[in-house]
This record gives C-alpha cells, structure tokens and sequence, in this order.
C-alpha cells in the first residue's frame, strides 16, 4: 500500500507515499470497466517523459509489451485500484490501449479455451 | 479505448487457485508460472464497507489483502494468469472481481484439514464457476480413497478429483490440463444441450 520504490518520490518527500496521494485523491477509475487483467499497452513507441508525471511514464516504460494491471500493481508495488487509476488518465490520454477480457465468463470462447489446453498441456 | 476486441492485443484469461491457509497456493502457482509469482495487494475501501465480517478491522483503510499471481503465456494471442486467492473469509467481496473473466478454478485440499476448502467450493458452486479438487499430498498427511474424500467434501460426481503434489511442474500442470479439459467437456455438453 505504501510504494517503497525511490524513483516514485524525490528526496525531500522522503521513501512514504499515501497510495491516494499519487492519484490526487481519486479512489475509483474513472473507466469502471478495468479489470485485474485488462491487458495494457503503450500507444506510441516513444514515451513523453517531459510533460507525463513520473508515475504515468512508469507505467508507460513497463508496458511496451501488454502486461496485466495487476502485473503493474505488483511491479510497481502499488495497490491494483491506484493502477486503475492511472492507467484509466493514460487511456482518456491516449497514450495506451487496453484490453478487457472476456465480459461473459459463462459462455468462454470455445477456441481461447482451446488454445489454453493446448498451452498447459505444453507446459 | 477499452475494447473487448481489439485484433492486435493478446486476450488474458484466468484460472484461480484456491484452497484453505497454507494448502499450497502459491506453491502451486510457482511450479508452472514462467515468471517467479508476484504478489500485489488491493486496499480494503469502500468495496469492503457493509460486509459483515469486516466488524473488528479497525483501519479499514490501511487494510490490504494480498494476491499472489503468476502468468503462462500461451502463444501470442493469449495470456493465462493463475491467481491465489486469498484465504481469509473476510475478503470475500474480492472474490467477485477475481472471479470476473476466470475460466475455472483449482480447490486445493490438505486432508489434514479438509474442511478448510468448504468456502472456496461453496464459492464456486454458487457462481458457476467450473473446478476441480486437487488434493495436495503433504508428506505425513495420512491418504484417502478419492471416494472418501469425495463424500467429505460433498461435491458433485462430475467434479474431477486429482491427487497432486503442488510442488512438481508436471504435477501442477496435470491439474491444469484436467481442469481445463473439463471446463471444455462442460461447455461442449451445454452447447448439445441448447
């Protein structure tokens, strides 16, 4: 709950930030439709490291490739719902594209559940 | 933009391994994850506010529960994440969201405390979601029959029931291989029967 990670503060804030602090206070997305494992992706190949908040540029740098929110959450040692956040400001910014998956649970995708056997039975 | 289908991203899905306190979760995620699990944590707020068994958690703010996670990928169009869930009764308001988008789960079970996974199968019976009873073979826990452990559990004669040890990839991925394979005879037989 706390981010311990030193490139998320300067010196003078010390090695504490209130997770809500980094989302200006906000404790829901604005998206509601976010998911743990929405995958998220940056748009563009280069990232705005001048105008975009730290936090933001974070999350851009780690997901060059499509990584979960909550692969997010743990690498950036943040709550998921701070996550959620953010990566809901960067999608309004258009700098990412997400991916929910699947909304309807009880009628999976026959050739997605197809590909999972196949994937565990390589394992 | 969020979309449910965009042709150039991989789809994720989940599979969610539960089971009482120290019946093995992460252990099994760590034996067939390609990276090593990560552990993230979500805060109690106001999800969690109205849920009775929150009574006695003073801070409710400060509270988190941690899930512990781990990812396969499967080829380039999908992602498969296994997911601890957390074994506190207390955090079953998270329990929805984690079994948003879960294709089914694994229930872990300690025969030396069998009763421990009640929660999780009630869980799932209630939502529908499809699982198997993987039955964790702890050294010094004494061995049931399948059929005994069936009855003590109460689950139905269609729920497959796999002895493991959590700790061996080619045991865990047994697991997943007839959790998801009974997923798919689910859905094929429901599919016949439209």
């Amino acid at each position: 709950m706390i981010a311990s990670r030193d490139n998320w503060v300067d010196d003078e804030a010390g090695p504490l930030v209130r997770p809500y602090a980094m989302t200006r206070g906000r404790t829901r997305p604005a998206n509601r439709d976010l998911n743990m494992i929405t995958l998220v992706v940056a748009a563009k190949d280069d990232v705005d490291t001048v105008t975009l908040d730290a936090d933001y540029v974070a999350i851009l740098e780690l997901c060059r490739h499509p990584l979960s929110i909550a692969e997010l959450a743990a690498r950036l040692d943040v709550p998921i719902v701070v996550v959620k956040v953010l990566v809901s400001d960067l999608i309004e910014l258009r700098e990412v594209i997400a991916r929910n998956p699947s909304r309807d649970v009880r009628v999976p995708d026959m050739k997605l559940l197809q590909a999972v056997l196949d994937g565990v039975r390589r394992l | 933009m969020v979309s449910d289908d965009s042709e150039a991203m991989p789809s994720a899905v989940k599979i969610l391994i539960a089971g009482g306190f120290g019946a093995g979760k992460t252990t099994m995620v760590a034996a067939v994850s390609e990276i090593a699990p990560l552990s993230t944590e979500e805060l109690l707020t106001e999800a969690g506010i109205g849920v009775d068994d929150l009574a006695g958690i003073e801070n409710k703010l400060t509270t988190t529960v941690a899930l512990d996670f781990g990812r396969i990928t499967l080829n380039d169009r999908a992602i498969l994440y296994l997911f601890g869930t957390p074994g506190q009764g207390r955090f079953w308001f998270m329990w929805d969201e984690l079994a948003f988008g879960a294709i089914g789960a694994v229930v872990l079970a300690d025969t030396r405390r069998l009763e421990t996974c009640f929660p999780s199968i009630d869980f799932f019976e209630k939502r529908d979601v499809p699982f198997v009873i993987a039955v964790n073979c702890f050294e010094g826990a004494a061995r049931y029959e399948m059929a005994e452990v069936r009855e003590a559990l109460d689950v139905g004669e269609d729920v497959p029931i796999a002895l493991c040890d959590a700790r061996d990839r080619e045991s865990a991925k047994e697991v997943l291989v007839t959790l998801v394979e009974y997923v798919l005879s689910k859905q094929t037989l429901a599919r016949a029967t439209m």
